[in-house]
C-alpha cells in the first residue's frame, strides 16, 4: 500500500517535470542540502532538506540527547549521534534508519571523526576518557581514560577536535590539561599532554586550516592556544585576564566555542560571565576590541563571508538573537524569535541561518543578508541543527 | 544591580531564619508557577545536570544522589550557587520558597515539565 503510494507520487513528480529519479521506491538524491536536528527531550532527530525547506523524515530511539551533537561521515551519508547517556548512534540520512546504536560510556559530551572517516572519537565525562571507535562497524578500537599525571581522579573530556594525520586533540576539564592522541595504530594511541593548560577548559574549536587547538577557560579569564604546527613551544595562554578587577555575573549556560567566528584577520569569542563577544586578532591573538551584546553569549557564529556574526544567548536572555557587523563591531539588528534559541546553523553558502526555538517547539529561518524571517516548522524541543557541509570541514 | 541583590542577600536572613523556624508554614509556589519552575529545573539545569538529572559537566541530582541531605542546604545551593565551581547561584531568578520547592521535588522525584 505504502509503496503503492510512493509509486504512484513518483510517477505524478516525473509527470510534472520534476528531476527525481526513482529506483525501484528509492529515492535518488545528493547530501549536499541535507540536515540534522536534534529532539533532545524525544530522543529523536531530525532528517531536513534546505533546497526546499522540508522535513524529509524522522529516526527514533537514540536516548538521551541532552546536549546532543554530531558529525558526518566524509560523503555526507551517515551522522554519528552522541547522547548524553553515553549512546553513539549511527544513523542514514538517506534511508532514515538507526543503522547501529552502542552504548560506550555512562555520561558522554561530544565527539570528532578522523580526517579520513574511519574513526570515531567520542570525549566522556563518566568514565573521563576518549574512546575511539571503527566508523564503520562501531567496534571499540580502543579507551584513553583521562587520568591526569598527578594521578587524580580521571577528568570530564571536552573539546575534543579531530586533527589531521589520524589526531584528536581534547582537554581535560578538572586536571587542566591538553592531550594529542596519535591513532595511526588505532590500537596503540600515542599520546602528548601538556599540563598546565589552564584551568577548567570548557570547550575548545581549531583553526580551519587545523593549526590553532584554543580552549576557553572557565576558571579564569582567557583561553590556553596550542600552536599545532610548533606544538614543542607548549601551551600558551591567550586574552589572559580579559576581566581583570571586575566580577563575573552568574553563568546560566556554559558558552559553546564549537561554531567560533573568524572572520577574515579576527576572531569573536564569547566571553564567559559578561555581555560581552571578545574580538582578538587571529595570528598574534591578541585582544583587540570588545562588542557590548544583550547577554552572556552562548554561540557567536561567523556568517560563511565573514562579514556577519549571529550571537544567541544563555538563560535568561535566550529569547534574543543579535547579529554584528564584523567591520564595524556593532549589534545591527537584535531579534527575537522566541524563548530558548539554543542553536544556529548557516546553510551552507551562507544565505539562510536557521535557528532552533526549544521552547516553542519551531525551527524559525531567517535570510541571512536581509535579516527578515522567512518560514517555520515544527519540531520537539530542538537543540542542535547540523548541516552535512560540516562533513567537509576539520573539527566540526 | 548590585545594590538589589544586596537588598536581596539582607532580606534572605530573616528569610532563611522564617524558613529555619517555621516550617509549617512552607509557601508553595501557585502551580502556574510550578509548572514554569518545572520546566526551568528540566531544560536549564538540565544543561549541565542533564535532561533526565542523571549528571553532566555538574553532579547527578536524583532522589538517590540527594539522599540525607537536607531540603535547607539544598535550596541554599540553588541560590547562592558554589563558588569556585561551574554551580552559579541562582538567586537572581529564583525566589526562597521557589528554590525550596525545587530541592523539596528533586528529592522526591521531579515531576515531569509539562
Amino acid at each position: 500500500m505504502r509503496l503503492r503510494t510512493l509509486l504512484a507520487l513518483g510517477v505524478a513528480l516525473s509527470l510534472g517535470g520534476c528531476s527525481q529519479i526513482l529506483r525501484g521506491n528509492e529515492e535518488v538524491r545528493g547530501t549536499g542540502d541535507l540536515g540534522v536536528i536534534i529532539e533532545r527531550a524525544a530522543g529523536r532527530v531530525q532528517v531536513v532538506e534546505t533546497t526546499g525547506r522540508t522535513v524529509l523524515g524522522e529516526i527514533d530511539g537514540l536516548g538521551d540527547l541532552s546536549h546532543a551533537s554530531l558529525v558526518f561521515s566524509r560523503d555526507g551519508r551517515y551522522a554519528y549521534v552522541f547522547g548524553r547517556d553515553g549512546g553513539l548512534t549511527k544513523v542514514d540520512l538517506l534511508k532514515r534508519i538507526l543503522v547501529k546504536r552502542v552504548v560506550q560510556g555512562g555520561n558522554s559530551i561530544g565527539g570528532a571523526i578522523s580526517q579520513d572517516g574511519k574513526l570515531i572519537a567520542v570525549s566522556n565525562y563518566e568514565p573521563g576518557g576518549v574512546k575511539v571507535f571503527d566508523a564503520e562497524s562501531l567496534e571499540q578500537l580502543c579507551d584513553i581514560p583521562a587520568v591526569p599525571a598527578s594521578g587524580a581522579k580521571a577528568s570530564k573530556v571536552i573539546g575534543l577536535i579531530d586533527l589531521s594525520e589520524h589526531r584528536f586533540a581534547f582537554s581535560l576539564f578538572e586536571a587542566g590539561e591538553i592531550w594529542v592522541a596519535d591513532l595511526k595504530n588505532p590500537h596503540k594511541p600515542v599520546l602528548t599532554k601538556y599540563p598546565g593548560a589552564g584551568s577548567e577548559p570548557y570547550d575548545a574549536f581549531i583553526t580551519p586550516d587545523g593549526r590553532y587547538y584554543v580552549a576557553g577557560l572557565f576558571g579564569e579569564d582567557g583561553l590556553a592556544m596550542l600552536d599545532l604546527w610548533n606544538p614543542e613551544k607548549g601551551v600558551k595562554r591567550i586574552l589572559a585576564n580579559y576581566g581583570k578587577g571586575q566580577e563575573k555575573l552568574p553563568v546560566y549556560k556554559m558558552p559553546h566555542l564549537e561554531g567560533w567566528a573568524l572572520t577574515g584577520s579576527e576572531a569573536l569569542v564569547p566571553a564567559v560571565g559578561r555581555h560581552e563577544v571578545l574580538v582578538m586578532d587571529h595570528g598574534r591573538w591578541q585582544e583587540v576590541g570588545r562588542i557590548p551584546v544583550h547577554g552572556q553569549p552562548v554561540f557567536v557564529v561567523a556568517r560563511p563571508d565573514g562579514r556577519q556574526v549571529w550571537v544567541n544567548f544563555a538563560f535568561p536572555h535566550n529569547d534574543t538573537v543579535q547579529v554584528i557587523d564584523v567591520p564595524t563591531r556593532k549589534v545591527v539588528k537584535t531579534l527575537n524569535p522566541g524563548k530558548g534559541v539554543l542553536h544556529m546553523e548557516f546553510t551552507p553558502r551562507g544565505e539562510e541561518v536557521w535557528l532552533s526555538v526549544r521552547d516553542e517547539d519551531r525551527i524559525e529561518i531567517y535570510d541571512a543578508n536581509s535579516l527578515e524571517h522567512l518560514t517555520s516548522f515544527k519540531s520537539d524541543k530542538p537543540s542542535g541543527i547540523f548541516f552535512t557541509s560540516r562533513a567537509g570541514r576539520m573539527g566540526m | 544591580m548590585r545594590s538589589r541583590i544586596g537588598a536581596l542577600a539582607l532580606l534572605s536572613v530573616p528569610l532563611a531564619f522564617a524558613w529555619a523556624v517555621g516550617a509549617r508554614a512552607v509557601a508553595e509556589p501557585t502551580p502556574a508557577r510550578q509548572a514554569e519552575l518545572a520546566y526551568i529545573v528540566r531544560q536549564d539545569c538540565g544543561s549541565c545536570h542533564g535532561l533526565r538529572f542523571k549528571g553532566g559537566l555538574g553532579p547527578a541530582i536524583l532522589p538517590e544522589n540527594l539522599k540525607g541531605k537536607s531540603t535547607e542546604a539544598l535550596a541554599r545551593v540553588i541560590l547562592e550557587g558554589v563558588p569556585g565551581t561551574a554551580m552559579p547561584p541562582w538567586r537572581p531568578i529564583l525566589a526562597e520558597d521557589e528554590a525550596a520547592w525545587i530541592a523539596r521535588s528533586l528529592q522526591k522525584g521531579f515531576p515531569d515539565a509539562p
